[in-house]
């Protein structure tokens, strides 16, 4: 990886950066807050997903490790709101190690690696939320207490800079991993399992490798979605709302590209925002609007946004990728 | 280099490969060959280690691998193109052939150039940036070839690498195989062509119904009732012979 391949990644984080100092209200900045964790969320869904052909139901087993693991810390082990921040990172890596080595061990491939990684995350969902350390069906509550060194902060915008950042570094490891011996053999595990296999790749340490980053990357989403809002319960860690999201907005955006998760995202809660404007609150509608962005995704864009931008022309400065045209959905 | 010893396998009931023992000579090609379904890509995927053999042992350069995996197999040097061509659809034929290099480098840059490098070659050289979803069989094959040949193996199995190809294409590609050999690469070859196979082989197998009939130089090979009366049928041998000295001139 040289310098220059960073420059698009670091253009794009800068620009995000400075964002929440034009002005937004409240609610435009944690629109950009939520916009960032799903943005990650997703950009850890396509690393398995779009990349590795590794479609999952169940992200939010990260996501939600991730969170509860940033909640508890702090407030029953004591510790300080950044370290708990990179042991729910670890710790949402760990279980993408283990449903990885349970799946990958005994040849689990699409529908039905699919459905057991639905399935971890919902034993996760139902045992958080009658466990006592989870707060049970209550929830469990992070002590308002506004400090650097607590990762709370009184203007917000700075939480907003933070989630940009994680945001950002997400997009430097998938750049990484573009140019890397092991996002090359990714994508060819992807295209045909066999032939890669024929060719010296070690398919299930490539895939290992994949679930446990991926894993690691939507964790993170899931502490700053802790820390920024101070509360969870194992619907919102856990449930399959995260996993879905996380999903449309790789598709949409583009799966196996880089920016592909962060133009999904934006464009997903942005619509999700623009209709709850005009249609008013009625429940669930952003739910249709998803669905219905994802329905002209798989049928006029099947390299997402992304692919989409390319085809007409946008090609991004140095953009010899390792089998990225498009993506597939 | 390769050795494989008794090697049987069973598919519910029907003996693929029964017992055959095969040696590859270093630095020689050696053939395989026998009717359709006589066992010989069968053979291949033991050898190679996608099949689990139920009898018998492989050998590679002095050292058993019969319970290696077959990446592992790749990386020891062993490397083996599919009679299915199973191209990375979606990839690009230099990207294509990277995979195959990336097992000796780390570098892209250099896992590229190495792909390059291997794709001129083989007469990719103007579809080096096509995808390889685009290519026609004949490029197909050489991709196979191509890629098995990027990670730098000093064993090559060829599964009908021929078949598909044009008398034009055929003459083009065997000199590459030949240099392969004369680089010190020991080939182990399936083929249908009969041309091909008196052409290049030192030694050549025959399978049928799973067992090894017969083996030795082509020529002889030919001439042996046992493999005319089981495998070509009555009055080939006299077929075989033309076939022999049309060769001469390929
Ligand atoms: N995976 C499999 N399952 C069941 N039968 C198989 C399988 N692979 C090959 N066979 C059978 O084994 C026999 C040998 O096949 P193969 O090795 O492909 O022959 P060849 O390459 O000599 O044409 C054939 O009868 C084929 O149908
Ligand atoms: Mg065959």
């Amino acid at each position: 990886m040289t310098p220059r391949d960073l420059a698009a990644p670091a253009a794009v984080t800068l620009a995000l950066c400075v964002t929440p100092f034009v002005g937004l209200d409240g609610a435009m900045l944690n629109l950009l807050i939520f916009m960032m964790i799903i943005a990650l969320a997703a950009q850890g869904w396509n690393i398995l997903g779009g990349f590795g052909g590794l479609a999952s139901f169940g992200h939010a087993a990260f996501f939600g490790t991730g969170a509860y693991a940033t909640a508890i810390l702090q407030t029953k082990a004591g510790l300080g709101a950044w370290p708990s921040l990179l042991l729910g990172v670890a710790l949402g890596a760990a279980v993408g190690a283990f449903i990885g080595f349970l799946s990958f061990r005994s040849g689990l491939r699409g529908s039905y690696f699919a459905l057991i990684t639905l399935a971890f995350a919902e034993v996760l969902r139902i045992a958080s939320n009658s466990a006592e350390i989870t707060g049970g069906a209550a929830g469990i509550l992070v002590r308002l207490d506004y400090g650097f060194w607590n990762m709370q902060f009184e203007d917000r915008r700075w939480f907003a800079v933070l989630a940009v950042i994680c945001v950002g570094l997400s997009l430097a490891l998938v750049r990484w991993m573009e140019r890397a011996r092991f996002g090359a053999r990714l994508i060819a595990v992807r295209e045909n399992e066999e032939a890669a296999r024929a060719l010296g790749v070690d398919v299930f340490r490539v895939k290992m490798g994949a679930i446990t980053l991926s894993a690691g990357v939507t964790a993170l989403a899931g502490c700053l979605y802790a820390q920024n809002f101070l509360f969870l319960d194992a619907q919102v860690a856990y449930g399959s709302w995260i996993s879905i999201e996380a999903l449309f907005a790789a598709i949409v955006g583009g799966l196996g590209t880089l920016f592909g998760p962060l133009i999904g995202a934006v464009v997903l809660l942005g619509v999700g925002e623009i209709t709850k404007a005009v249609v008013g609150g009625v429940p669930g509608v952003d739910l249709v609007v998803f669905g219905v962005l994802l329905i002209l995704t798989v049928a006029f864009a099947p390299g997402g946004l992304a692919g989409l931008a390319e085809r007409l022309g946008f090609k991004r400065p140095g953009a010899k990728r390792i089998g990225l045209k498009g993506g597939r959905a | 280099m390769l050795l494989a010893e008794g090697l049987t396998k069973r598919f519910s009931g029907l003996t693929a490969v029964d017992n055959a023992t095969l040696r590859a000579e270093q630095g020689a090609i050696t053939g395989l060959i026998g009717p359709n379904g006589a066992g010989k890509t069968t053979l291949f995927a033991m050898a190679s280690g996608f099949l689990k053999a139920d009898a018998g042992r492989v050998s590679f350069a002095g050292e058993d691998v019969t319970a290696t995996p077959p990446h592992m197999r790749a990386e020891a040097g062993m490397a083996r193109t599919f009679q299915i061509v199973q191209p990375f659809a979606g990839l690009s034929v230099r990207e294509n052939i990277a995979v195959g290099a990336f097992l000796r480098t780390p570098s892209r840059a250099e896992a590229m150039a190495r792909a390059d490098a291997v794709g001129r070659r083989l007469g990719l050289g103007p579809d080096l940036d096509r995808a390889a979803a685009g290519l026609t069989v004949a490029g197909r094959k050489r991709l196979e070839l191509a890629r098995a040949l990027a990670t730098e193996p000093r064993l090559l199995l060829l599964d009908e690498v021929l078949a598909g190809l044009n008398p034009s294409e055929i003459r083009d590609i065997l000199p590459v195989i030949r240099a392969i050999r004369d680089e010190g690469v020991t080939i182990l070859m399936i083929e249908h062509i009969m041309q091909a196979v008196m052409n290049l082989c030192e030694t050549v197998y025959v399978l049928n119904q799973g067992r090894m009939i017969a083996e030795g130089p082509p020529a002889q090979v030919c001439e042996d009732p046992m493999v005319i009366e089981a495998y070509l049928g009555k009055g080939a041998a006299a077929r075989m012979r033309a076939d022999a000295g049309g060769a001469a001139h390929v």
